[in-house]
């Protein structure tokens, strides 16, 4: 770990100010000062010298704790609540369970205990490259390569890759927090802005080491969710290889407008397979109007995965996400085992 | 002096200690955080080393720049193999208590490069933290050379081992001919299996801390399973005496095999300490926890031919394991299947494959966790194709003398065990189709397996002092690295004496403690536990000749046979109302204390005309989701037959971890190597899959009767490593009766299933 320097922030505009204006990065991954919260990542990361911040603001005592209700019927997760408290909100369990859900198959719950809700959202990927200086990885050093590409790819992304990253985002709640459309609010010099979750993580391109479109000046102050929480249908399910502390092979946070036995609207949203977690709205959208039966689902999971490939460890990976889809829908709809 | 066994007779005799299922006596230590472990001791000044890791797996160091590191204030010094001291050339003084054939490897001794992660450089500072960031700030270059990590790659380019290692047999020479018998066979499988390398990554990651006396002396707190290994080693690598070096090690936090030989942060803790004259700890972080000793990656074939009604007819069994460049690590993999089994004809192989990955190391079980699964499997899938029961099949072939060597077993209660097991199992219920049983979404399999462990013995000193409170210490230089050992010694000391528990302290971990051998093998309970008896015995002896000797004394001239020692006193056997204190006895003759040493050495002659062995027969339920190929493993019932089990609550510890363990070897645990960087990749604990609570559901130990009176005095035999052997190929077979998909290839992980089951 390499020395750095330590504040408090006292405000949100006191935490915008120490950061802002310190440095080239554009993005907050990549910051020189960076807000600490949980620190179950960042820690770990400055440690194996991934990460070498040389501020670090710690946040904890903003007052961004709470679940408030939104004018829009929805509610509004504060970003410094744990990812425990959020899971186990009764709000949160009663109106999104596939959130819920999400949140408790990550991590375990000592991390869940300490996580907090814009921290989860701005973990960092876990490809052993990326962990490993002595390997090269263009995330954590831009132009060095991709180790993953030929190599141990095993719990590498399958959609949306290039030629430089393979890596996967790793969160469970932000593939049901993209499932939900949910909207994360930030605070930069400027102001406040809205970003829609789909748009906050990045896919790799040609610029891998920026993850998210947060700014480096940039603080997540909450993360909105839409009144429509599909609670009736929709589950969280997630294939690993071990049945806790496992990060996703494949998870799918489903959801479904039902009408009788027609689907009204569906939501599908992959993690484990990524840069960040994956929607198709084209595939969802031709899924409204049909009958919720197994045949429908099985064609949208072919749809979604049309443009999937594997790698030389991944390629069960396509097949595997398959399942997950098909079953995760025939739970939400529920659809009795065939 | 060397003790022969007397009384009282442990074999037979309905133990007041021994047999129950007595709590650790360091139990609260532990708990309440007072147990220290060697990172753990503190004193003003002490020093932190953090060891910088190769990044190439072959090649040399061409320059090494320490100056930024160096200019950091804090940061003392900077070791390299450019400025270490000279210290011992001779490769048999870098050899330990289990080192295999070939040169040790030697931290910092020069610029070669022989594996990944290998220690090129030791940053010592004020602190931990700012040891790392100095770390960080060592500046190595290197010229890689072409290296070879991958064991397919080279699976031709082999060696035949001889007797490398202590405790190590080759293969047993042929009987009958096998590939004759095995063409000639009604029924045959012919199978290859492979399993990943596996890391020990116990929970206390490795640590040393030197503390340097104003004398010169050290005290050594480290991670070992052997405190006088440890000791041995710094003396003759350092060219230090015994008396300047103490070695402690009271609590260990996991070990399995990764503590059996001095580990490169000892090194490391004592080149800075004797050079700086000044304390030193080092310990190394996770991702180095994969630069060491691990389970080798194995290579195995295993034919086996049956007539139509099952007799067995031919058994080949091949293994190709890998090994350093500098040593031949061997271990047993294939001896074991010319053992479990009556065959007359039996053909084992076992080469070794020379990699740049770091000399392997000894791993619970080591070879027998290995080489049982295979066999166990093919057997599975031999019973299949005579379409006869598993656990039918194992029984038409059982042996009661090891066609090995052509002795009986000491004692062998595996048909207890089948017996036993199955019916708590519920096995008798069970279809033998595939796919036969579902519930939901999950399809639901049985398996079973055998497996066969050593019982082996070596020698051992223990001390004994009898003070005039009645308080017994007891002391040997063995060690307790989770196992047990502190609470059994104590037990077998306290039934001899006839003591409450409470009465008794055994001290272990401590190089000025009389000569235990390396905690491993399973031993401890046969070879300290007999010097613990001998001992307690020659105390006992005492205390019957003093109460003889004693003014009116109750018992009068009582032969020892004839005095029963229980609570605090002896009495006349017959006649309890003849009773003495064991301090009155003492305080009437004028006696402080009692002293004892003894030497337990094995029954040689004995032992040269029997085989030994632990036995185990395992039976698993799995659950496999159907769409997604997830397995979760609901039952395991594990049947043990080991002798007399001194504490049933400890040894059903000892097998629950095994159990958990195998569950890891048979589902989890693989070491991902990238062979372009001869590296290992996924180098931590979240990454590096082993159970987790959520993947343990119900097990179930049982320990069958079984009695030894050659084995050695106390009849028992250690339950350290047989708990895992076997479970691999127990889960395996399930799989198969729950899915059709055989997996011979460990992990059998998600995709491997999946692949079976489109």
């Amino acid at each position: 770990m390499r020395s750095f320097s330590y504040g408090r922030a006292d405000s949100v505009q006191s935490a915008v100010k120490d950061i802002a204006g310190n440095q080239a990065a554009p993005d907050a991954a990549n910051a020189t000062v960076k807000l600490v919260a949980g620190g179950t990542n960042l820690l770990d990361l400055m440690k194996a010298d991934v990460m070498r911040p040389v501020r670090l603001v710690d946040i904890t005592r903003l007052p961004l704790k709470t679940i408030e209700e939104t004018a829009e019927g929805g509610l509004r997760l504060g970003a410094l609540m744990t990812n425990a408290d959020t899971a186990y909100d009764e709000r949160v369990q009663a109106r999104y369970p596939m959130l819920s859900k999400a949140i408790l198959a990550g991590a375990s719950a000592q991390l869940r205990n300490m996580a907090t809700n814009g921290g989860n959202l701005l973990q960092r990927t876990r490809c052993y490259y990326f962990y490993d200086t002595a390997t090269p990885c263009n995330k954590r050093e831009p132009g060095s390569g991709c180790g993953a590409l030929h190599g141990v790819n095993r719990i590498h992304a399958i959609l949306g890759v290039s030629e430089h990253c393979i890596a996967v985002h790793p969160s469970d709640m932000a593939v049901a927090l993209a499932a939900l459309d949910a909207t994360v609010r930030v605070t930069g010099p400027g102001g406040e802005r809205a970003i829609p979750i789909g748009e906050f993580h990045r896919l790799p391109g040609d610029t891998p080491h920026i993850d998210t479109t947060l700014r480096a000046d940039e603080i997540i102050t909450g993360i909105e969710l839409p009144a429509q929480g599909f609670a009736a249908h929709s589950t969280y399910l997630k294939a690993r290889d071990r049945a806790s502390y496992a990060f996703a092979l494949i998870s799918a946070a489903v959801a479904l407008e039902l009408d009788g036995g027609t689907i009204r609207e569906a939501r599908l949203a992959l993690g484990g397979v990524a840069h960040k977690p994956w929607r198709d709205r084209a595939a969802e959208a031709a899924l409204a109007g049909q009958p919720a039966t197994r045949d429908s689902f099985r064609a949208m999971a072919d749809a979604v995965l049309r443009d999937a490939k594997g790698y030389e460890h991944n390629s069960f990976k396509i097949d595997l996400a398959r399942s997950v889809i098909l079953r995760a829908f025939e739970e939400a709809a529920g659809l009795e085992p065939s | 002096m060397i003790a022969k066994p007397t009384f009282p007779d442990l074999l037979h005799a309905p133990g007041a200690q021994i047999g129950k299922p007595v709590s650790r006596v360091d139990g609260r230590l532990k708990v309440t955080g007072a147990a220290k472990y060697a990172g753990e001791f503190n004193v003003p000044g002490l020093l932190h080393g953090y060891i910088v890791s190769s990044t190439i797996a072959k090649g040399r160091i061409t320059r090494i720049d320490t100056s930024a590191a160096l200019k950091v204030p804090g940061v003392v010094q900077v070791f390299t193999h450019e400025n270490r001291p000279s210290l011992a050339w001779f490769d048999r003084k870098w050899k330990d208590q289990d080192a295999p054939k070939g040169s040790p490897f030697r931290p910092l001794h020069d610029d070669r490069i022989v594996h990944s992660l290998q220690p090129v450089a030791l940053v010592i500072a004020e602190s931990l933290e700012l040891a790392r960031y100095g770390a960080r700030l060592v500046e190595v270059e290197y010229e890689a050379e072409p290296h070879q990590t991958d064991l397919h790659a080279n699976r031709e380019n082999t060696f035949t081992p001889g007797k490398d290692k202590g405790g190590f047999e080759p293969p047993p020479p042929p009987r009958g001919d096998a590939d004759k018998a095995l063409a000639d066979a009604d029924v045959t499988v012919d199978l290859e299996f492979t399993q990943a390398a596996e890391y020990h990554n116990p929970m206390e990651m490795h640590a040393s801390t030197v503390l340097y006396g104003e004398d010169g002396t050290l005290t050594v707190h480290d991670k070992t399973q052997g405190a006088l290994n440890s000791q041995t080693y710094i003396c003759n690598v350092f060219n230090l005496s015994k008396s300047q070096v103490r070695v402690v090690s009271p609590f260990v936090g996991g070990a399995f095999g990764s503590g059996l030989r001095p580990q490169h942060q000892l090194f490391m803790a004592v080149l800075a300490a004797t050079e700086l004259k000044r304390s030193v700890r080092v310990e190394l972080s996770r991702p180095q926890m994969f630069s060491f000793g691990h389970r080798p990656e194995t290579i195995q074939r295993v034919a086996l031919g049956a007539s139509k009604d099952g007799t067995l007819q031919a058994i080949i069994h091949e293994a190709v394991q890998e090994s350093s460049q500098f040593e031949n690590y061997v271990e047993i993999v294939v001896n074991w299947s010319g053992q479990q089994y009556r065959c007359d004809n039996v053909r084992l192989d076992y080469k070794l494959s020379r990699l740049d990955l770091h000399t392997p190391l000894d791993q619970r079980a080591p070879g027998a966790a290995t080489g049982v699964p295979a066999l166990e499997i093919a057997m599975d899938e031999l019973a299949y194709k005579l379409g006869m029961d598993p656990v039918e099949l194992r029984l038409k072939n059982y042996t009661d003398i090891d066609p090995n060597s052509g002795n009986p077993f000491s004692s062998k209660e595996l048909r207890a065990c089948f017996r036993q097991g199955a019916e708590r199992f519920g096995w008798s219920g069970r279809k033998l189709e595939p796919r036969s049983m579902r519930e939901g979404r999950e399809l639901i399999g049985w398996g079973m397996a055998a497996g066969v462990w050593d019982a082996m013995q070596g020698q051992a000193n223990a001390r004994a002092v009898l003070g005039l409170d009645g308080k017994l210490t007891v002391a040997s230089a063995t060690a307790d690295i989770g196992t047990g050992t502190y609470t059994v010694m104590t037990q077998i000391a306290a039934e001899v004496l006839g003591l409450p528990i409470e009465d008794v302290t055994f001290n272990l971990g401590d190089s000025s403690l009389p000569m235990a051998p390396i905690e491993g093998g399973s031993w401890t309970v046969s070879s300290v536990g007999s010097a613990v008896k001998a001992v307690c015995d020659m105390v006992r002896g005492r205390l019957v000749k003093l109460a003889g000797k004693m003014e009116g004394s109750p018992l009068g001239d009582a032969a020892e046979e004839d005095v029963v020692f229980a609570d605090g006193h002896m009495s006349l056997r017959g006649d309890p109302s003849k009773r003495v204190a064991i301090v009155e006895v003492m305080r009437a003759s004028g006696t402080q204390s009692i002293e004892e040493e003894a030497r337990s050495i094995p029954y040689y002659l004995k032992r040269s005309k029997h085989a030994f062995g632990t036995h185990s027969a395992i039976f698993a339920e799995v659950r496999v989701d159907e769409d997604l190929g997830t397995v979760r493993v609901t039952r395991v019932v594990s049947a043990i037959a080991a002798g007399r089990i001194i504490n049933p609550k400890t040894a059903r510890s000892q097998i629950l971890g095994a159990v958990v363990w195998g569950m890891g070897m048979g589902l989890e645990e693989e070491a991902m190597l990238d062979h372009r960087l001869g590296r290992v990749m996924n180098h931590d604990l979240a990454e590096y899959h082993v159970p987790v609570n959520a993947d343990v559901h119900d097990i179930d130990v049982i320990f069958v009767e079984e009695h030894d009176d050659v084995v050695n005095p106390l009849g028992a035999k250690g339950v350290g490593e047989i708990g895992i052997v076997g479970v691999p190929a127990a889960l395996s077979n399930a799989i198969f009766h729950a899915t059709g998909v055989r997996v011979r290839d460990l992990p059998i992980t998600v995709d491997k299933i999946r692949k079976g089951m489109r």
